[in-house]
């Protein structure tokens, strides 16, 4: 009897160690297998990058080089300098920058405000309100296209960063509605117990909202400045004068007059996705935690 | 309002707390309720009153009835190349995207090393400046002599002419167009993360095998992100914008086979100064994209899964 419970004993033993086994050798093949799939999706998602890395480092004879040309020897790193020069980059980027700068800071002003009447303070029309600022989200950006130029050409502000600024210090419907989902996350008894010891709003929205806010203030910073920093079509429309041209469009206009000059343009590219790639390292969690807090309420 | 005026004989007339919430609710929300009118209303009802207008911007509007939506589906051949060609976008490049952020999100979610380190690879081009984006792009699909022929040389071919002739161009567009899914990827992985372990266990304890899982539990989960993608991606595709008009000088080259709705729009607007008949096209384009995402929106309630309804 004893002799048969230690054999079932053993046996039970046996075939658990040797489904242990089995579960194991799944488990690798099974992440050898996904690994053996998202390498080759990595290298194809990187290879634009890298390809525009090598590039801006070539001389013009081995931009079409057969075999491809990785890592060119020697490194013409006379692009760089090359490109700063004949495309202003410099000019370019100071433009770019006050324009995102100023932006960025009248989005995050005045949609937090907005935010804050919207989440924090209960009055008749802010569901309307709500309504339409999410409804202004389904616009295609076409529709106002034309009018607002007219607005903004009678105002005398085309050529101007006027346009591209102004606009952004009455609101982003989406900052907004970001916000707003934010703010209603803070307990509300905070508002009321600091009404009582006599707060008025603004108090309330500077000394208790706001610092309790600053994940979400930061990703709408960062969503707003790389969008501000890419901006091509804005630019397009109202800028004419080189002068005033950001970053995208003056390279735009350098290539289309210019043509092929891939070194230079590539040493350009590499300048200008370089401080948003920079940017993204350095904050990488709010700009995951942003992209899942749009996509919260679908 | 009636116990307003019946707190009034009190000996310091205060405000009722509705009103000052009012009152500082619309202080508060000032700048946008201009904001509002001035940048989105006033412009969208301009826009339509354009649309039935000749108008070059500097002299006034002339209106001419239907003339530019008769004109657009009678007589301009530039504009049914333009349609085409953005539903074809968005009917090629919506359902791959989705299939293929949705599979990458799967694969990153097997508990597997490095999935930050893959996150952030897949999602760094959506960052990249779309004239970074498209000179590059522009580049390595060169016919014959850019990076992508390599491969067919090795095999003694040349490769196709990619975006240099009609029957290519589009193709390779909503191929390129894979190469911005990271953001999509990002909201997949992080609905995945979402779906309760209870749910897997159970199905274990079912003796449910891998697909069945997968039908019954993780993609009815993921619907709401899939809804969310699809309305999107809708919106976005019928926007495209910037990336073939820096690709192609916004010519639309070769062929026109290129030449989006909003490219074609932009060109009427300011390269030939038919602010109407443009304005026209964008109310074309606003009501499209409203019976869109409305059969969307519709159809949600057959393939949308809401688990415990709110939240």
């Amino acid at each position: 009897m004893a002799v048969k419970t230690q054999q079932a004993a053993q046996e039970f033993a046996h075939n658990h160690a040797r489904r242990l086994m089995f579960k194991r050798i799944r488990g690798v093949i099974r992440s050898t297998l996904i690994h053996a799939s998202l390498i080759p999706a990595a290298f194809v998602f990187m290879l634009p990058f890298m390809w525009m890395l090598s590039t801006s480092l070539k001389p013009d004879v081995q931009f079409y080089a057969y075999p491809p040309i990785l890592i060119p020897s020697p490194l013409q790193w006379s692009n760089y300098p090359d490109a700063v020069t004949f495309i202003t980059f410099f000019l370019y980027m100071r433009n770019t920058l006050t324009i995102a700068i100023l932006a960025t800071i009248g989005v995050l002003l005045s949609s937090s405000l907005v935010a804050y009447s919207l989440a924090r303070i209960p009055w008749a029309g802010r569901n309307l309100l709500f309504i339409l600022t999410v409804a202004t989200l389904m616009l295609p950006f076409q529709v106002t296209m034309i009018p607002l130029f007219i607005v903004f050409k009678n105002l005398g502000w085309v050529n101007s960063w006027l346009p591209l600024i102004v606009p952004h210090w009455f609101g982003g419907a989406l900052y907004i509605f970001l916000l707003r989902q934010f703010f209603m996350t803070i307990p509300m008894e905070l508002s009321e117990a600091a009404r009582i010891d006599g707060a008025n709003e603004l108090k309330i929205y500077y000394s208790i909202i706001l610092p309790l806010s600053k994940p979400a203030l930061a990703t709408v910073a960062i969503f707003e400045f790389i969008a501000r920093w890419r901006d091509y079509i804005g630019p397009l429309i109202y800028l004419s004068d080189q002068e005033q041209y950001t970053l995208s469009l003056g390279i735009y206009e350098y290539q289309s007059q210019y043509g092929a000059e891939w070194g230079l343009l590539m040493a350009a590219s590499v300048m200008i996705t370089l401080p948003i790639i920079l940017l993204f390292f350095f904050l990488q969690k709010t700009f995951v935690q942003g992209i899942a807090l749009t996509g919260i309420k679908g | 309002m009636a116990t307003a005026s019946q707190s009034l004989p009190l000996p310091r007339r205060r405000l009722s707390q509705g009103t000052r919430h009012t009152i500082n609710g619309l202080i508060f929300a000032s700048p946008w309720i201009f904001g509002l009118v001035v940048f989105w209303i006033y412009p969208t009802l301009a826009s339509a009153y354009y649309s039935f207008t000749k108008y070059n911007g500097v002299r006034n509007p002339d209106w001419t009835g239907f003339a530019n939506y008769v004109r657009l589906f009678t007589d301009d051949e530039e504009f049914l190349a333009a349609v085409y060609n953005t539903v074809y976008f968005a009917v090629f490049s919506i359902p791959l995207a989705i299939i293929f952020a949705f599979g990458l999100a799967l694969m990153l979610n097997a508990k597997i090393r490095a999935q930050v380190v893959y996150r952030t690879i897949y999602f760094l081009p959506t960052l990249v400046p779309e004239v970074a984006l498209a000179l590059v792009w522009v580049f390595i699909f060169t016919p014959h002599s850019g990076l992508i022929s390599a491969p067919f040389r090795a095999f003694g071919s040349r490769g196709p002419c990619w975006l240099t002739c009609a029957d290519w161009a589009m193709p390779t567009l909503v191929l390129l167009a894979l190469w911005i899914i990271g953001q999509q990827i990002i909201l997949y992985l992080a609905g995945l993360q979402d779906v309760p372990q209870d749910l897997y266990d159970a199905a274990d304890v079912d003796g449910a095998n891998f697909l069945s899982k997968f039908r019954n539990v993780t993609v009815p989960i993921l619907t709401p992100v899939v809804f969310f993608h699809l309305v999107t991606s809708v919106i976005g595709a019928l926007n495209f914008f910037a990336i073939p008009y820096i690709m192609t000088g916004g010519t639309g080259f070769p062929a026109n086979s290129t030449l989006f709705y909003s490219i074609y729009l932009y060109k009427n607007a300011f390269h030939y100064l038919e602010m109407g008949y443009a304005s026209a096209m964008a109310w074309l384009l606003f009501m499209f994209t409203l019976v869109v995402t409305l059969i969307i929106f519709r159809s949600a309630r057959l393939w949308v899964f809401y688990a415990g309804g709110e939240d």
